[in-house]
């Protein structure tokens, strides 16, 4: 490659040095630089994984960590808040059903009484019988 | 020329897909090697061209379908190594409290692929000086400069091209490659 002019006449760049020497070194250079990137390009690549532990890496783990920390108390909270829950349920129901064994038990007791009551109204002791069976054939006749 | 009563099939979603695959495929393959020079020259460092070169492709790969053909695929490639790489080396200074470790090769290392080709050894001494001069010299460019004198001396791109690629006039980059032939020369001159 001419230093003083290029193939597109780009001349006037370094024009005053026209140096064949200078030409031969750059020549070299270039010859260097190809063939140490011919040899680079071609090696066999090995992915190497760097660790570093900087302060993004701990920004990092700190923020992951309160994350994981975060979730957790969350998941705890919202634990309780449902056994809580659970356990409202549980106590409304059981109150539910007392109530309503007692209606139903209250129920059963007034009409036992009333048969109770009719039975006795009913029934005469023995010992009035006769009298009964008297007061029965007067009013048939 | 299309026969007449020809019927033009159009082609379905899926196909065109494959299509763009296969031609970005084609585009990686051909111009990966090129990517990867220019950055491992202005790194000097394999293991960051690597990954620069990578996420070079990463990002066209995502932007292929936007590529309209308007300037070669090669200089819009190198368009985007430039900006990776000015955004690694702003990355690297943002963070100047960090001690942070550079792989890149000293000048010495840099100056020992020559291809001994048919040279004395007394000659190949001599150019290995010289390769370690320009690594010296390109060392002390400035970002700008760097990039402009790989892409005319290592990618032998004329100016035209390097104006597409750096995005500057190409005046602006005639200018910036006067001073950086001009350090370059003062550098190996002290030799001459």
């Amino acid at each position: 490659m001419r230093i003083g002019s290029d193939e597109n006449g780009n001349a006037g760049f370094g024009g005053d040095m026209k140096d064949a020497k200078l030409e031969q070194v750059l020549g070299n250079f270039k010859a260097s630089v190809d063939a140490w990137s011919e040899t680079a390009y071609s090696r066999p690549r090995t992915v190497a994984v760097v660790k570093q532990w900087g302060w993004r890496a701990a920004a990092g783990w700190a923020l992951g960590c309160m994350v994981v920390a975060g979730s957790l108390t969350g998941g705890f909270h919202e634990r309780n808040l449902y056994r809580e829950h659970v356990r409202m349920l549980a106590a409304q129901q059981a109150l539910q059903q007392q109530m309503a064994a007692e209606q139903q038990s209250s129920a059963e007791d007034a009409d036992l009484l009333a048969a109770v009551d009719t039975d006795v109204s009913q029934e005469v002791p023995r010992a009035m019988e006769p009298l009964a069976r008297l007061m029965d054939d007067d009013t048939s006749r | 020329m299309m026969a007449a009563g020809t019927a033009v099939k159009p082609m379905n979603a899926e196909a065109a897909d494959e299509l763009a695959a296969r031609e970005f495929l084609r585009v990686v393959e051909t111009h990966r090697p090129q990517i990867f020079r220019f950055l491992l020259s202005s790194t000097r460092d394999v293991d960051l061209a690597e990954t620069l070169t990578q996420e070079c492709f990463l990002k066209a790969h995502r932007n292929w379908a936007g590529f309209r053909g308007e300037s070669t695929a090669m200089t819009w490639l190198m368009r985007i190594a430039i900006n990776l790489q000015k955004d690694h080396w702003r990355n690297r200074r943002m963070q100047f409290w960090r001690h942070t470790r550079t792989n890149s090769v000293d000048l010495d290392e840099a100056s020992e692929w020559l291809p001994s080709g048919e040279r004395s050894v007394e000659q190949q001494l001599l150019a290995k000086e010289q390769v370690k001069r320009v690594w010296k010299a390109v060392e002390d460019l400035s970002e700008r400069q760097r990039s402009i004198f790989l892409l005319r001396y290592v990618e032998e791109q004329d100016l035209g091209e390097i104006a597409q690629v750096t995005g500057l006039s190409e005046g602006t980059v005639k200018a910036h490659l006067s001073r950086a032939l001009k350090k370059v020369r003062a550098e190996v001159g002290g030799w001459r």
